[in-house]
């Protein structure tokens, strides 16, 4: 192969992909949508009765909630050998959107102590730049433009799968067992009328979980995080701007906010008194991966401009070389 | 692409038709479950690994492996290499089939299959999704390869000639069968991205898509070179040592600059100190060591010389790229929290009949079309 061949070759191949090597565009963070709502969940405060399970399921599980499907008698509860005795989920599903899982580390005497024990909460954390919306190819993962819900369209789901590749939490969770399946996840009962919010907030009776608007979530993390170990502090119950508190002991914080800054911010926060990787949850930059690949495909993609240059090129080729092999 | 070819011809029932239909049979079996039960019934997916060797082999490698019709279009067509005419017909074939049956596997690993014609729908069409483009980018281009591959059916119903006219408009299908596949297979590639750090740094990296496209065009010419060899074995034709010879040269250089980049990449990202724990580790080994070993049988012209040491060398460096997206899709994807995946019995069968479905067809079509290069030609 001569050289110049060699070198058109790999020009070509590599046109589309070598815009990559180019300096990234800045690429900006996605901003807090105008009425983001969340979660506010205390480790330290949460005494591991799984009432917000309890809430969750049966509220989820009503008409238009994210565990329904049409015809349903009772809520899909997740039974040890078919014993309808309890819900026992062992981890988020297709049938459990909200799940609290404990720690326990060492001798696990002491709550939220590293060689002791935590309870955590998992569910979708609303993520500002969601890695689920970026991947969907049919837009059945959407980001409600005022609250910032994200929110699962059955009707435009392909059942690709792509979103649980992409969710850094492994939030999305699929109906491996039916026949005509969907992708379960946590919208944060959106279905629910006006004024009405998140079972698993209104079912929290210390206030380990608490509902409102991701601002006033971000201001009471911080109060929190600034608080002394070991004083009696008021704790909002239910909605973080609740007239209702309850007074506890104030336990020694990780001073970290989970979901502030993680893979560009998420609407739902956690405050722990243990360091979160050992809760389960990962270390992730502050950009997301998510804008990563989208400034590649927008590189490569914008305006089709390089593609069709591309095809413009390969027509020209591909005409001379018929006529010259005639 | 018209050039002088010829039906091969002989008894279609043979006993490795026969042994193909039992495998396409047994998979038609385990299909009737999943549709009926669901795919927890018959594959290992999780919520973990929502991806298995449906997407992995039958799709991303599948696809690959159909790349031949792509890499002998940018040969002959875009770099000018009219000698190279003869092998195009068979390629695209091949390509066809590749692609179709992983069509074929997406509607079958999609949960919510009577949905797929969503992604045509404008109103919901997620530009940001590398999914997307890949999907419509993969349907258009199984309509193209048809198109291109037409004159083998013009040809076969009426006459060698027959074909003159379709051939002018070839140069415009060419073009487009050429743009297709760099842009999904890049994609393919694109698509890992947005997985983060669950992908292990040995893989994850925004040169992926590069890595993806270039080792496709790889397999494109590692499978043309396969498939001459075994089909000549398989009907007791003469081998197109020569021409393959030439052909071969193409991928030393190819090779060297994926080696060189993906190294340069692993020691800029400091991605290293993950390879030597674990099982990705060994399989980072494997994919690299197929990689060199290729380059070394394929490199030295006087190995290229004897047919059987070239299509040696083109297995190995099937292999070499297979593993690598393999590698890119599975082993190296980590979800955390305990998941584990290996394919189940049933899943590997589903994969089986497919390989099977695509000999059936190759056997087929080459002993009924004008597809493989006449003998005195070559």
């Amino acid at each position: 192969m001569e050289r110049r061949d060699f070198l058109k070759l790999t020009a070509a191949s590599g046109l589309l992909v070598a815009a990559d090597a180019l300096p990234a565009r800045a690429s900006t963070a996605k901003a807090l949508p105008p009425d983001a709502v969340g979660l506010l969940y205390d480790a330290t405060l949460c005494i591991g009765c799984k009432v917000c399970m309890v809430g969750c399921k049966q509220v989820n599980s009503q008409p238009g909630g994210a565990l329904w499907s049409e015809g349903m008698k009772a809520p899909p509860y997740e039974t040890i050998g078919g014993q309808p005795l309890w819900d026992a989920p062992a981890d988020l599903t297709g049938r459990t959107l909200n799940i609290i899982q404990a720690y326990r580390g060492g001798a696990g005497t002491a709550k939220d102590d590293v060689n002791g024990y935590s309870f955590v909460k998992r569910q979708c954390l609303h993520c500002i730049d969601a890695a689920c919306v970026s991947a969907c190819p049919v837009s059945a993962m959407k980001k409600d433009p005022s609250t910032g819900i994200v929110s699962y369209d059955k009707d435009a789901c392909i059942g690709c799968r792509y979103c649980q590749v992409a969710c850094p939490y492994n939030i999305p969770k699929f109906e491996w067992d039916q026949a005509f399946p969907q992708i379960r996840k946590c919208q944060l009962c959106r279905h629910l009328e006006a004024g009405k919010f998140s079972a698993c907030a209104e079912s929290c009776p210390v206030g380990a979980t608490v509902y409102g608007r991701t601002e006033d979530l971000r201001r009471e993390a911080a109060r929190r995080l600034a608080l002394r170990p070991g004083d009696l502090a008021r704790f909002p119950l239910q909605r973080v701007d609740s007239a209702t508190t309850v007074e506890s002991k104030v336990a020694r914080y990780e001073q970290h906010v989970y979901g502030l800054h993680e893979v560009g911010g998420s609407q739902c926060l956690m405050l722990a008194g243990v360091p979160f990787d050992k809760l389960g949850f990962p270390k992730l930059p502050e950009k997301s991966y998510a804008s990563k690949s989208e400034t590649i495909q927008h590189t490569l993609y914008k305006g089709m401009i390089a593609p069709g240059i591309l095809l413009v090129g390969l027509l020209f080729a591909a005409y001379k070389s018929t006529r010259d092999h005639e | 692409m018209s050039g002088k070819h010829t039906p091969v011809g002989g008894p279609l029932f043979t006993r490795m038709f026969a042994i193909a239909l039992v495998f396409a049979g047994i998979g038609v079996w385990v299909l009737a479950r999943r549709f009926m039960s669901g795919l927890g019934a018959v594959s290992n997916m999780s919520d973990g690994y929502p991806w298995g060797i449906w997407i992995t082999y039958d799709v991303l490698v599948g696809t690959a492996i159909g790349c031949g019709g792509y890499a002998m279009a940018l040969l002959v067509y875009i770099f000018n290499k009219g000698q190279y005419h003869p092998l195009v017909r068979s390629a695209v074939m091949t390509s066809l089939f590749g692609y179709a049956l992983a069509g074929f596997s997406i509607f079958v690993d999609i949960g919510r299959y009577w949905n797929m014609f969503n992604i045509f729908k404008p109103s919901l069409m997620n530009f940001n999704s590398v999914l997307l483009e890949v999907a419509l980018c993969i349907a258009t281009y199984v309509v193209i390869l048809f198109l291109e591959f037409t004159p083998a059916f013009i040809e076969g119903a009426k006459g060698p000639d027959a074909s003159k006219g379709y051939n002018k408009i070839m140069f415009i299908l060419v073009a487009i069968g050429v743009l297709l596949p760099t842009m999904h297979q890049s994609s393919l590639g694109t698509l890992m991205v947005i997985s983060g750090d669950k992908l292990s740094p040995l893989w994850q990296s925004g040169l992926l898509p590069f890595y993806n496209v270039l080792t496709a065009i790889l397999m494109g010419y590692g499978i043309v070179i396969f498939e001459s060899y075994l089909s000549a074995l398989a009907f007791k034709r003469p081998f197109e040592t020569p021409i393959l010879k030439k052909l071969a040269g193409v991928i030393p250089a190819l090779l060297v600059v994926y080696l060189v980049v993906r190294w340069a990449d692993l020691l800029m990202r400091g991605a290293l100190g993950s390879a030597f724990t674990g099982v990705p580790a060994l399989m980072f080994w494997v994919e690299n060591i197929l990689m060199v070993l290729a380059l070394a049988m394929i490199a030295p012209a006087a190995k290229r010389a004897s047919g059987k040491n070239l299509c040696l060398g083109a297995f190995v460096l099937l292999l070499g790229c297979a593993v690598l997206k393999f590698n890119m899709y599975i082993v190296g994807f980590n979800p955390g929290q305990g998941w584990r995946y290996f394919p189940s019995v049933p899943e590997i069968m589903v994969t089986l009949a497919i390989v099977a479905i695509e000999i059936l067809a190759y056997l087929i079509f080459v002993k009924k079309l004008p597809v493989l290069p006449a003998p005195e030609h070559v």
